[in-house]
C-alpha cells in the first residue's frame, strides 16, 4: 500500500496546487447526512423564525392584557391556542414566554458549559493541589440542594433576566466540571497529547487543541441535554415566584399556572408543555447531529 | 567546543510513590557524537523509555524524580535550565518520535495542522502561507502527498501514520532525534520503509539520533553506537563493531545474541537468558545481573561492578574483565 503511495506522490509532486477543503463547509456536509439532525435543524429554525417574526404581528398587550369576559376559551379561530384563566392569548404568551425562556436556557446553558469545561479541564490536567482545590469547592457546591442555591442567588440579585442566567449557570456547571474533568483524565494520557509535549507545546495549547476537542462529542450531547432541562428548571423557579416578574410570560410559568385548570381547560397546559417538548427534542437532535458531524471518523 | 551533541553524565531516576521507590535508571553514562546515532537496546523495563523521557524533561511529574546526574545538550545542562526554555527546546532542538503511530496522532485535527502546529510553537514569526508551503515541504520529504494534508489520521495507514509523526518530529530541523521503539509496532515490511525514511533523513539534515529499540537487526542497520541497558544500568557500551565482532561480552549481551534465532546454524531451541530482571523497587546488593548470570563469581554478588574500558570506547560494567579483581577471586578473596 504504501509503497504504492509513494510513486504516486512521486508522480503527482508536479503539481501541487489543491483544494484546501473548508472545514466549515465539511461539517456541514456531513451534518446534512443525518435525518434526525437535519429535521432538529429546520424545526428549529422555525421555532426560532416564529418567535422573531411573531412580535410583528401580534403586539406584547396581547400576552399581558387580561379579558375577565374570555377566560380559559378553548382554542378557535380568534385565539388560535385560546386563552387562560386571566383572559390573555395563550398564542402570544407562548411567543414572548419562548423568548426569555429560550434565550435564558441557551445562555445558561452555553456559559455553565464554558465555566465548568474549563474549571474540569484544569483540575482534570493539572491535578494536584489545582484538583483538589476545584473539586473540594464543587464539592460544597454540590453538597447545597440546586435549588436553593439558585433561590438564594435569585433572592441576593433579584429576579431578571441577567441574574437567573447568573443563577442557572451556578446551578449547572458543576455537571460540566465533572463530565470535563473525568474525560480530560483520560485524554491527557493519551500518546498525542504526550508527543504534542514532546513538540514543545504548552499546557494551554494542549488543553485546548489537543484534549477539549477529543472531548467535544460528549460535552455537545450534554448542552443539548440541558438546555431541556434548564427549560423545565426555569419552571420551577417561576413556580417558586423567582422567575421573571409577572405579568411577563414564561413557558414554564404558564405550565405551573395551568395546573387548576388541568381538567377544565387542558389546552392550557398542552401548549406550553407542547412548546418545551419540541424545542428540547430538536435541540437534542440538531445536538446528536453535530457531534457526529465533529468526528473526523464518520467523514467517507 | 566539542563534537558532542549529548553527554549524559551520571543520570539517576527514580519513580516514588507512597509505597515503594522504583530505581529505573541508576547511574547512566551516555555520549552521542554530532551526527552519529547510538542505539540504546535492552529488554522491557530496562529504563530505556526512562532515560529518554529524562532528556526532554517529560517524566511524570508526580511521581518520576532525576536525583543526580547531568545532562549535557550541546552546551547547557538540561536539569538546569527553566522550563520555559525546556519548552524551546523540545521539538526545535530536540524531538522525540513515539511508539505507536496509531495513538500518537490527535484523532480529531487533520494530519496538515498537526505538522502545522509543530512548526508554529517554534517559528511564530512565520506567515499562514509560508507554514502551509513549510507542510507540503515536510509531507514530500517523508514521501506522502501533500494535497493528504487535510485528511485525518484515520485516513492513514500504520506506516504513513509513523510517517507523518517523523514529519512533525523533523519539522523544525532539530539536532537531536529521540526514536523511542519507533518501528516496533509497525510490521516489517513497514518497519523497513520507515527505517529506511528514518536514515535518509538524518543523513540528508545531519540529525545525530537516539534509536531506543530491542532490535539487535535495526542497530546492526542503522547505529553508529551501541549501549546495552540492564536494570537501569549501561551493561556494555562500545561502536558497532565492538559489539558485534568484538570478542568480550558482558554476560547479558552474550545472552541477548544468545537469543536471536541464527540462520546458518540449525538449532531445535534457542538459548534464553534463564529468569527474570531484577525488581526495580529491590535491586540486588551487588552486581544487578549476577541472579541470572552463568559466570557469577562470589564477588558479584557482594560488590557492585565498575565500568572497565576494555578496548577504544567498548567498556563493560563486569567484574570478570577487571584483572585485580579476577586474580584476588583466583587467590580466595575479594577487596
Amino acid at each position: 500500500m504504501d509503497k504504492l503511495d509513494i510513486s504516486q506522490d512521486k508522480k503527482d509532486s508536479g503539481q501541487m496546487e489543491y483544494k484546501r477543503q473548508n472545514k466549515s463547509k465539511e461539517i456541514f456536509r456531513r451534518f446534512r447526512k443525518s435525518k434526525g439532525a437535519v429535521i432538529g435543524l429546520i424545526l428549529s429554525a422555525m421555532i426560532v423564525a416564529v418567535l422573531i417574526l411573531g412580535p410583528l404581528f401580534i403586539p406584547y398587550e396581547q400576552a399581558t392584557k387580561q379579558n375577565f369576559d374570555n377566560i380559559t376559551v378553548s382554542p378557535n379561530s380568534e385565539h388560535i391556542f385560546g386563552t387562560d384563566n386571566y383572559g390573555r392569548n395563550v398564542f402570544a404568551r407562548i411567543i414572548y414566554g419562548g423568548r426569555t425562556s429560550i434565550s435564558i436556557a441557551l445562555l445558561a446553558s452555553v456559559t455553565s458549559c464554558i465555566v465548568g469545561s474549563i474549571l474540569g479541564a484544569m483540575a482534570g490536567y493539572f491535578g494536584g493541589k489545582i484538583d483538589s482545590l476545584i473539586m473540594r469547592s464543587l464539592d460544597i457546591f454540590m453538597s447545597i440542594p440546586d435549588i436553593l442555591f439558585t433561590m438564594a442567588v435569585v433572592v441576593a440579585l433579584g429576579s431578571s433576566f441577567k441574574n437567573l442566567v447568573i443563577a442557572l449557570t451556578i446551578a449547572y456547571f458543576t455537571n460540566y466540571v465533572r463530565l470535563v474533568r473525568s474525560q480530560v483524565l483520560s485524554l491527557a494520557e493519551q500518546d498525542y497529547v504526550e508527543a504534542a509535549r514532546a513538540g514543545g507545546a504548552g499546557s494551554f495549547r494542549i488543553i485546548f487543541s489537543h484534549i477539549l476537542p477529543n472531548a467535544m462529542g460528549v460535552i455537545i450531547v450534554n448542552v443539548t441535554l440541558n438546555i431541556g432541562k434548564i427549560i423545565i428548571y426555569e419552571s420551577t423557579l417561576s413556580f417558586l415566584g423567582l422567575g421573571m416578574p409577572p405579568p411577563a410570560p414564561e413557558w414554564g410559568l404558564m405550565l405551573s399556572e395551568a395546573r387548576e385548570f388541568m381538567r377544565t381547560a387542558p389546552h392550557l397546559l398542552f401548549f406550553p408543555a407542547g412548546a418545551i417538548v419540541l424545542t428540547a427534542c430538536s435541540v437534542n437532535l440538531m445536538g446528536d447531529g453535530l457531534r457526529d458531524a465533529l468526528d473526523p471518523h464518520l467523514k467517507s | 567546543m566539542n563534537d558532542l551533541i549529548l553527554d549524559i553524565k551520571n543520570l539517576e531516576v527514580i519513580y516514588k510513590t507512597d509505597l515503594e521507590t522504583v530505581k529505573a535508571v541508576n547511574g547512566i553514562n551516555l555520549k552521542i557524537g554530532k551526527g552519529k546515532t547510538l542505539g540504546l537496546v535492552g529488554e522491557t523495563g530496562a529504563g530505556k523509555t526512562t532515560t529518554a523521557l529524562s532528556i526532554l524533561r517529560l517524566l511524570p511529574s508526580a511521581t518520576g524524580k532525576i536525583i543526580n546526574g547531568e545532562i549535557n545538550f550541546e552546551d547547557t545542562d538540561l536539569l538546569k535550565i527553566k522550563e520555559e526554555d525546556m519548552r524551546h527546546m523540545r521539538g526545535n532542538k530536540i524531538a522525540m518520535v513515539f511508539q505507536d503511530p496509531m495513538t500518537s496522532l490527535n484523532p480529531v485535527m487533520t494530519v496538515g495542522d498537526q505538522i502545522a502546529e509543530a512548526i508554529k510553537f517554534h517559528n511564530e514569526e512565520l506567515s499562514k502561507e509560508e507554514v502551509e508551503k513549510k507542510v507540503d515541504d515536510k509531507l514530500l520529504m517523508v514521501g506522502i502527498l501533500p494535497s493528504r494534508k487535510v485528511e485525518y489520521p484515520h485516513q492513514f495507514s500504520g506506516g504513513m501514520k509513523q510517517r507523518v509523526v517523523i514529519a512533525i518530529a523533523l519539522a523544525c530541523e532539530p539536532d537531536l532525534l529521540i526514536a523511542d521503539e519507533a518501528t516496533t509496532a509497525l510490521d516489517v515490511t513497514i518497519q523497513a520503509q520507515v527505517l529506511m525514511t528514518m536514515m535518509e533523513l538524518r543523513n540528508r539534515l545531519g540529525t545525530s539520533m537516539l534509536m531506543i529499540t530491542h532490535d539487535f537487526g535495526i542497530v546492526a542497520k542503522t547505529c553508529d553506537d551501541v549501549a546495552v541497558m540492564y536494570a537501569g544500568e549501561i551493561v556494555e557500551s562500545g561502536t558497532v563493531e565492538d559489539i558485534f565482532l568484538g570478542n568480550k561480552h558482558h554476560p547479558y549481551t552474550e545472552g541477548l545474541f544468545g537469543s536471536i534465532p541464527n540462520l546458518s546454524t540449525r538449532s531445535d531451541r534457542l538459548t534464553p537468558i534463564p529468569g527474570l530482571m531484577p525488581d526495580p523497587t529491590n535491586l540486588p546488593e551487588g552486581c544487578t545481573f549476577a541472579p541470572r548470570c552463568k559466570y557469577s563469581m562470589d564477588v558479584c554478588k557482594k560488590f557492585h561492578p565498575k565500568s572497565i574500558t576494555v578496548e577504544g570506547e567498548h567498556s563493560l560494567l563486569c567484574h570478570l574483565f577487571n584483572e585485580k579483581i579476577m586474580s584476588q577471586q583466583m587467590e580466595g578473596k575479594y577487596e
